[in-house]
């Protein structure tokens, strides 16, 4: 394989996400730019989670987290500190960075379900801190000035700048995803997940390895946190640490298929327009997340795979595109 | 000497699995190592390449104390093992498990590179034709290969095989065997093998070492140990039982 035919799984996967950033682009309509919003957001963070959860193979229950905490500190320092954007988006990413790596170095030796407990716990411990952190305004969170939005052209102009921040952030998330699941480093991942004793004794070191996977998988919800609670213009606990969020996200990676590259990208989709399609049938509106309930358990029972890697098992012709 | 083992105890709560074990082994030696099942032959090649930490005692690897260090610095220090009962990597095909040794063992390759040696790897133990294969869908005797194969891809000074010719049928043990011996051979690795198969271990092998509940109780050529009485008696028995069911 040679040139661009190498970069085929690549290519379809961004094809995809450079097709959703288009389209509210080409309607010019608010409404389909806030729907693919919504897309877009659940395709980066499942995108996200599945270096940890399927490359590496650990459930975290609790990724919300990052998006969450990543979110606050870009807020506090865009809303109380006055600083730029751009500035409060490094800080959101760097701050879920740090996180990430210190709960790496406490939590990731744990294995299996009880990794996935201590996530759930992390997550509940966080929201209770900010609940009572009075500089982040305690339980009733931070508001925006209106005044802030005029540096970005004003309230309208900002809602498309952070559309395309978002879209550029989706397309970022891609590629890593995918320049992980090619490289030395991903192959250490995958060899963790299938056997993580066997992997050290071939010499992989996995407490590194595993850290470095959670930090990767932490950055950008942290910078998404940023841009969706600035577009949003408020911030409150509950909303930035919503535990069903991370369940959501695990259903996506799920649904897609776990640890490939368009898994995650399809997943999101689908799961997005479904619940989109559920919270409008006067049937489904109220127990929405008892499907996303039963879809997971429905995958996790017949299609463990998700799409995505029942595709490539049943049709291995198809390795090479969807990957 | 490549590794000097001495006096290496290992206690399991109120369980002694290993006693005292003490030998040197010269490089390029091939060392099997033999005995009753439960007699710590496994425990002792846990505590070699770091899986548990020896109680007492110390392992000294090509010069340097190594005494419980991590499974991964002893595999950069250039020391591979197989497992005993196999541990594919499964949902990854043959190619990407023997690459994986060849990019974190010793030599620590990138991918190209290792991809390369996984290549002639999987030439030389006959699983060429399986590459793209699921680890997860070969049968016992290829997986046993494939533990060999992503061993030997690290580039190891000492390969510690944990009974790689179990579960195999004749012709597969003449095979495995043939290799085990081209190893040391053309590679100059040196080997210490766990084995049942008699035959076979006594044949391969320039030395000997046998464990009997934990404890070293022969070491020697095959023709030495063969003849000697405690060896004959935890393996069989009573050594004169079968002199006195004769002569009845």
């Amino acid at each position: 394989m040679s040139g661009w035919r190498k970069y085929t799984g690549l290519i379809v996967t961004l094809l995809i996400v450079l097709l959703l950033t288009f389209w509210p682009l080409i309607t010019g309509k608010d409404i389909t730019r806030e729907t693919i919003f919504t897309i877009l957001l659940s395709v980066a963070l499942a995108s996200s989670l599945n270096i940890l959860l399927g490359y590496t193979g650990y459930v975290s229950f609790g990724h919300v987290v990052f998006f969450g905490l990543g979110g606050y500190v870009g807020f506090y320092l865009l809303s109380v500190q006055g600083w730029s954007l751009w500035i409060a988006m490094l800080a959101g990413g760097a701050a879920s960075a740090i996180l990430a790596f210190l709960l790496g170095k406490a939590i990731l030796r744990l294995r299996g379900g009880y990794f996935a407990l201590a996530t759930i716990g992390v997550n509940e411990a966080m929201r209770a801190f900010i609940n009572n952190f009075e500089p982040f305004g305690g339980p009733v969170g931070m508001t925006l000035n209106f005044q802030v939005y005029r540096d970005y052209g004003g309230p309208a102009q900002a809602l498309w700048l952070s559309f395309y921040m978002l879209a550029a952030l989706t397309i970022i998330v891609v590629i890593i995803s995918y320049s992980v699941r090619m490289s030395k480093f991903g192959l250490g991942l995958l060899a963790i997940r299938e056997d993580e004793d066997a992997a050290e004794v071939m010499g992989v070191i996995a407490p590194n390895v595993k850290t470095w996977a959670y930090v990767l998988s932490a950055i950008i919800p942290g910078i998404l946190g940023v841009i969706f609670f600035f577009k949003n213009g408020n911030i409150e606990p509950a909303p930035a640490f919503r535990l069903h969020f991370s369940i959501e996200m695990i259903v996506m990676v799920m649904l897609g298929g776990q640890g490939t590259v368009l898994g995650p990208v399809l997943g999101g989709m689908g799961y997005q327009s479904l619940r989109g399609y559920l919270l409008t049938s006067p049937l489904f509106k109220n127990i929405q997340l008892a499907v996303a309930g039963a879809l997971l358990l429905i995958i996790v029972l017949f299609v463990p795979a998700g799409v995505v890697g029942w595709l490539r098992q049943r049709f291995p012709a198809l390795r090479r595109v969807l990957q | 000497m490549i590794l000097q083992v001495e006096g290496v105890g290992k206690q399991f709560g109120g369980l002694q699995a290993l006693s005292d074990v003490t030998f040197d082994l010269p490089e390029g030696q091939i060392l099997g190592l033999i005995g009753p099942n439960g007699a710590g032959k496994t425990t002792l090649f846990n505590c070699i390449n770091g899986v548990y930490s020896p109680t007492t005692g110390r392992v000294v690897f090509r010069g340097e104390e190594v005494t419980g260090s991590k499974t991964y610095a002893m595999a950069h220090r250039g020391l591979a093992r197989t497992h005993q009962i196999v541990r594919p990597l499964n949902e990854l095909s043959v190619r990407e498990n023997v690459t994986v040794g060849a990019c974190f063992g010793r030599e620590g390759h990138g991918l190209h590179k290792a991809n390369e040696i996984a290549d002639e790897i999987m030439a030389f133990v006959g699983l060429a034709e399986r590459a793209d294969q699921l680890a997860g869908s070969l049968n016992v005797g290829q997986k046993k290969r494939l533990e060999m194969a992503r061993a030997l891809a690290a580039r190891p000074y000492l390969l510690l095989l944990d009974e790689v010719l179990a579960g195999l049928n004749p012709s597969e043990i003449a095979h495995m065997v043939s290799i085990v011996r081209r190893i040391r051979d053309e590679r100059g690795i040196t080997i210490i093998m766990i084995e049942h198969v008699m035959h076979a271990v006594m044949n391969v092998s320039d030395r000997i070492f046998v464990l009997d509940y934990g404890k070293q109780i022969a070491e020697g050529t095959p023709e030495e140990v063969a003849n000697n009485p405690k060896v004959i008696e935890a393996y069989l028995g009573d050594p004169e039982l079968a002199e006195r069911l004769m002569s009845e």
